[in-house]
């Protein structure tokens, strides 16, 4: 394959998205400027200009036409996906860091990192498809439940529930209308850097700082595989149409420095899911892997490293033909 | 200047009917006078039949006129998508996109050279591999005592010595500058490592340390070296290593279908003190730009399926 590289950010990649239809994906990045790209060209169709602090995170509408974007400038902003016009802006007083839609889009789930003695959290905002009806109402605050940052959020079936990931290396479930905890889980030993879910919400995935990446049943928080590594692991994605895992990471960037160019570690490693079996490796960035996605047709995906590129690459062909791994 | 330019050169294509020849000949007339007069327009033929298209431009290029004929295939695709991925074709630039053409925006766009889904080796291939390799040196020992019949099952037979020494020559067993001497030699030549099969009487289960200099263990003084350049040859090896002491034998590692070295080889000294002087010296010599690394051959596990004899 040749990896398509869009050169648009200038610092670290923090998160990247597709569209539900898949052919458009914006990426964010520490450089304020979240950017929207052609998922099958890479071509740039523009930036959004507003935020005055990295991106940690966003989140587009099932019909695409509305980006959510969560940053460190402690705002939460809702754009036209296809203008790059800021529709509204949630103003907080801490850093903001994963949003996503809930289903139906009434909700955004967010969290908010621990900043000047105020706990991690996570909110639930109201969202307004009707621009004069949007207000700053928050429905719920789950303020004393995490110890540490929380690195992912996540709606549940229906609306019902919502996961969180956190840096102590638990998995929590809570109540979305009470923001009661029904269940916490440790998972890792060392921080969950990234959790995903796949498409009909079954299965969770998780890549930890502790080289491993573990799936688990969305429902129970039961471990069902363990994806054994030989990196620390940024991020995890589960390929919506083969069995396959994708996992990024690396030594972390200030580390790399004092060793082997070789040892870094950078390739996305492609695992079986159901035989755990580690079956490939894409080499390109040259820096930790902070985020891999796959497309919703599942014959790309994208990755963001701490070098600052996104990398798009399509599979071959063969990639479809072979009967395991 | 008119000379400088071979329009002939492209000319005999098939596909310029008469527009394009005089197309060509105001080119040609109009261009001596002035690099930057005016060029003949864009022309466009086809597609035809077959779908191929022809575009001939010209441009001026550092002074001189050029012509660039393009032929493009064309083939009609029909793709069905949703509506919103169709409205979202041609959408407006914006933020920093805004202003920039096609040549600027591919600054944020490139594509990278070919890069491939490594298939990683999983751990069963390895040892499926290193199997290959035992049996093939499995093979070639049985060999090598099949030849040597006659004295295989009593290596301390009175013929011993001298049996061996005939023996040695048509396996290719080196001998370093230093004398062999006769005894030490034969069996160090049958102690080759990685033969497994035989089991010397000095190993078996109750063997009395009674003449263990004659009955050398195979594995004995056999050193083994990594990360040699696949260019390395015995005779490179003889070299190297001949200055610590006599060698009786030397086995390079090449891979069975592409012939090419494994990058790996040992070398069997007749002395231990002389491989373990070899081994100290070269232990991280720079060897052909890369590192050798020589350590003790690992003493192979004596095989559950073989019998001792």
């Amino acid at each position: 394959m040749r990896p398509l590289l869009l050169k648009g950010h200038t610092r670290p990649l923090t998160f990247i998205k597709y569209n539900l239809d898949g052919d458009v994906l914006v990426s964010c990045a520490k450089d304020h400027r979240p950017t929207l790209w052609y998922a099958d060209s890479g071509e740039r169709i523009g930036t959004y200009k507003g935020h005055n602090g990295a991106t940690w995170s966003c989140d587009i509408t099932r019909d695409s036409t509305r980006l959510v974007t969560a940053s460190a400038d402690s705002t939460v902003k809702l754009w036209n996906l296809a203008t790059g016009e800021c529709i509204y802006t949630y103003e907080f007083d801490i850093p903001c860091r994963s949003v996503s839609f809930s289903l139906g889009e009434e909700y955004i789930l967010l969290t908010t990192d621990a900043f000047m003695g105020v706990p991690p959290a996570v909110r639930i905002l109201k969202h307004s498809k009707d621009t004069e009806e949007q207000t700053h109402e928050e429905v719920l605050l789950v303020n004393d439940a995490h110890p540490g940052r929380i690195t992912r959020a996540m709606w549940g079936r229906l609306n019902k529930t919502f996961v969180t990931s956190c840096e102590d290396g638990l998995v929590r479930k809570f109540d979305a209308s009470t923001g009661k905890l029904l269940n916490s889980v440790k998972i890792h030993d060392k921080s969950i850097q990234m959790m995903d879910m796949d498409r009909d919400q079954n299965t969770i995935i998780t890549a930890s700082q502790d080289k491993t990446s573990k799936l688990l049943d969305a429902d129970t928080f039961e471990v069902l595989k363990t994806y054994q590594c030989d990196r620390p692991l940024n991020t995890a994605a589960i390929s919506p149409i083969r069995d396959h895992i994708a996992l990024g990471g690396g030594q972390d960037a200030a580390s790399v420095t004092t060793s082997a160019g070789q040892a870094g570690k950078f390739e996305v490693v492609l695992y079986h899911k159901l035989f755990m079996e580690m079956f490939g490796t894409v080499r390109g960035h040259f820096g930790p892997l902070n985020f891999v996605a796959f497309s919703p047709n599942g014959k790309s995906f994208t990755t963001g490293g701490e070098d600052g590129y996104v990398r798009v690459h399509h599979f071959d062909s063969d990639y479809f033909e072979q009967e395991f791994a | 200047m008119v000379s400088m330019m071979r329009w002939g050169d492209t000319l005999e294509d098939d596909d310029f009917d008469e527009l394009t020849a005089q197309a060509l000949v105001a080119a040609n007339n109009a261009a001596p006078a002035k690099p930057t007069a005016k060029l003949p327009p864009k022309q466009v033929f086809g597609p035809d039949k077959d779908g191929i298209k022809t575009i001939v431009e010209y441009k001026v290029e550092q002074r001189e006129k050029v012509k660039v004929t393009k032929k493009v295939r064309v083939s009609k695709k029909q793709v069905s998508t949703s509506r919103g991925v169709f409205e979202r074709r041609n959408l407006a630039k914006f933020g920093e996109a805004v202003g920039l053409n096609a040549e600027q925006e591919r600054t944020t766009m490139s594509m990278t050279e070919d890069i491939f889904l490594e298939r990683v080796k999983t751990s069963k291939d390895n040892t499926r591999k290193d199997e290959n390799f035992d049996q093939l040196q499995a093979l070639a020992t049985t060999k090598a005592l099949l030849r040597m019949s006659g004295i295989s099952g009593k290596p301390d037979g009175p013929a011993f010595g001298a049996e061996t020494k005939a023996y040695k020559v048509p396996m290719s067993v080196r001998r370093g500058p230093g004398e062999l001497p006769p005894g030490e030699g034969g069996a160090s030549a049958m102690g080759k490592p990685g033969s497994g099969q035989y089991v010397p009487p000095s190993l078996r289960a109750g063997a009395s340390s009674v003449g263990e200099t004659m009955r050398t263990r195979r594995d004995e003084n056999s050193v083994r070296v990594t990360n040699l350049s696949e260019d390395t040859k015995e005779q490179d090896l003889v070299e190297l290593f001949g200055p610590f002491g006599a060698i009786s034998r030397i086995y390079i590692a090449y891979d069975r279908e592409t012939r090419e070295s494994r990058g790996f080889a040992f070398i069997n000294f007749v002395r231990r003190e002389e491989a373990q002087r070899a081994i100290n010296k070269l232990d991280g010599y720079g060897y052909d730009n890369l590192i050798l690394r020589v350590e003790w051959a690992a003493p192979r596990e004596p095989r559950p399926d073989q019998p001792p004899r």
